[in-house]
């Protein structure tokens, strides 16, 4: 195990990215945060900057305006970066994949470590993924 | 210009859950002047919904915005049963009501808490999340899913609440009824709220009819505007309830119209209770063969304001024409009014004040050439085009 890994494998601080989402999503990650799920005695915490994130939570769909701010967002982190693509939309594009706006799920565009599905993820599958992204650390 | 700096929120803010980007134009504290853009968000969902069936339409409108994933279906409801004259059976009715509140009751709590987050409270974030947890419980136990419920359908609902459900609703209720009693205590005589949100973001009854504002937005400026009670739907004519105003246009003032709509709609919730014991078990929907050639509009009232549905079918199984307008688009533009004037550290509890969905309001700005890029119309070019159109159908009338 290298150093940068042993660092990563107790917290993870993880920047949330809404790509052209319904924000079903956004709203049941802010929901692990609060009182029945509370993800930070895991250590997880939402960070405002992708610079200071360990990993990138991406939700919804990406459109063509969101295309190029993900790259950027993606190469802004500081690496090794972990990439969860969050939700039904995340992972295929979901309904909207036949869209006139749509550019492509999220792993055609940057590569993703964890794929966590639903049309929104319940609070335990999304806690179920994050353990499970920290046991492959 | 010398003195003016921009700050920028957004695309990717911690402070707002979905992408957009706002322009704050400042003059040392205070913000002078204020842009908006969108178009992060945009999905197309209106062109979406030609390639879809009547009965998908429905699980693509809930997707327009997670948090009022039951109004957008329920206008559409309204606006299908409206072309093709057909009239749920009161059960049915007394089930959309239901889900309605409970959506909400949801949106409401959700509401307070984010304010809570964005004034730097987060012990009411945390405390209003908790409470918010039972209702989506019942959704989960009614519906199977915690968020989207796909309850709807043209004619009716798709599942019944049953008579343990019921039971099991009563209980959440009176439970809630008490939490929101804690909730609107906290905030309502907290200094520090007080301090925060007295006279921020004031907008006068003038200011939300020049700008057609809805929802809350409205209500909480002394507007008394409601769909549920101007065009009643489902069963809403059916029970008794009041529309929630107050005249100060603050932010104190909505969150104040918001808490005490949750008393409103526990109370609905309940009279709905009632009616359904009274129903026939089982008597969900009316068959729907076909929809015929037509237009037709539907109006329902989400947490936020009104949602408005217009759709034109040719006889065939899919519209041929989807318009959609929910409350955001007009209640964002009131920002301009709010936020000007106001110090930096206000604007934010100012744009958090009329729930702003962005993920409801993306609407195109500009045609392009998929192949080349290149710009086909500009916004100013599609607004033209928009007038002509009307012009020639007024010519033709």
């Amino acid at each position: 195990m290298g150093l940068k890994s042993f660092c990563l494998k107790k917290s993870l601080w993880v920047f949330h990215l809404a790509g052209a989402s319904c924000n079903n999503c956004d709203i049941e990650i802010l929901d692990v945060l609060t009182p029945r799920y509370d993800v930070e005695r895991f250590g997880i915490k939402l960070v405002g900057s992708p610079r200071h994130a360990d990993v990138i939570l991406v939700s919804g769909s990406i459109n063509q305006r969101d295309k190029p701010r993900l790259l950027e967002v993606y190469n802004q982190a500081s690496k090794p970066v972990y990439v969860v693509a969050f939700g039904a939309c995340g992972i295929t594009g979901g309904i909207f994949a036949e869209g006139n706006t749509f550019a492509g799920p999220v792993d055609q565009i940057i590569p993703v470590d964890a794929y966590i599905p639903g049309c929104p993820p319940k609070p335990e599958a999304m806690i179920s993924g994050l353990s499970k992204l920290m046991q492959t650390i | 210009m010398a003195n003016k700096r921009i700050i920028p929120v957004g695309p990717y803010h911690p402070l707002q859950e979905e992408p957009e980007l706002f322009k704050l134009y400042c003059e040392g504290e205070t913000v002078k002047d204020i842009k908006w853009e969108t178009g992060y968000n945009h999905r197309g969902i209106e062109k979406l919904s030609e390639s879809k069936t009547f009965e998908q339409v429905f699980f693509l409108v809930e997707r327009i915005c997670g948090i009022c994933s039951t109004s957008h279906p329920f206008a559409y409801a309204n606006c299908m049963e409206e072309i093709a004259q057909v009239e749920p059976p009161n059960r049915a009715k007394y089930i959309r009501s239901i889900v309605g509140e409970l959506e909400r009751l949801h949106s409401h709590f959700l509401w307070v808490g984010l304010a809570g987050h964005f004034l730097g409270y987060n012990t009411v974030w945390m405390w209003a999340w908790k409470y918010r947890e039972p209702v989506l419980d019942l959704f989960e136990i009614i519906s199977g899913n915690r968020n989207s419920y796909a309850m709807f359908k043209i004619g009716g609902v798709r599942r019944d609440i049953s008579t343990d459900q019921i039971k099991l609703a009563r209980k959440i209720m009176n439970e809630l009824k008490k939490k929101n009693d804690l909730l609107t205590g906290a905030v309502m005589d907290d200094p520090v709220i007080h301090a925060r949100t007295k006279g921020v973001g004031i907008l006068t009854k003038q200011d939300v009819m020049d700008y057609a504002a809805v929802g809350p937005t409205a209500r909480a400026s002394g507007w008394e505007i409601d769909v549920r009670r101007d065009d009643p739907y489902a069963a809403y004519d059916m029970v008794d309830w009041k529309v929630i105003t107050a005249p100060q246009g603050d932010v104190f003032a909505k969150a104040q119209v918001r808490l005490l709509e949750n008393y409103e709609s526990i109370k609905i919730i309940e009279q709905c209770l009632d009616g359904l014991e009274k129903e026939p078990e089982g008597d969900i929907e009316v068959q729907v063969k076909e929809i015929p050639e037509g237009m037709g509009t539907g109006r329902a009232e989400a947490p936020r304001g009104e949602v408005f549905h217009f759709v034109k079918t040719d006889g065939s199984n899919s519209p041929v024409r989807h318009k959609i307008r929910a409350p955001s688009y007009v209640n964002i533009a009131t920002f301009k009014k709010s936020c000007v004037g106001q110090t930096i550290s206000d604007a934010t509890i100012s744009l958090a004040a009329v729930d702003p969905c962005y993920c409801c309001t993306e609407r195109m700005a500009f045609a392009y050439d998929w192949h080349t890029g290149k710009k086909i119309y500009d916004g100013n070019q599609l607004v033209e085009l928009s007038k002509q159109k009307t012009q020639q159908i007024r010519n033709n009338a």
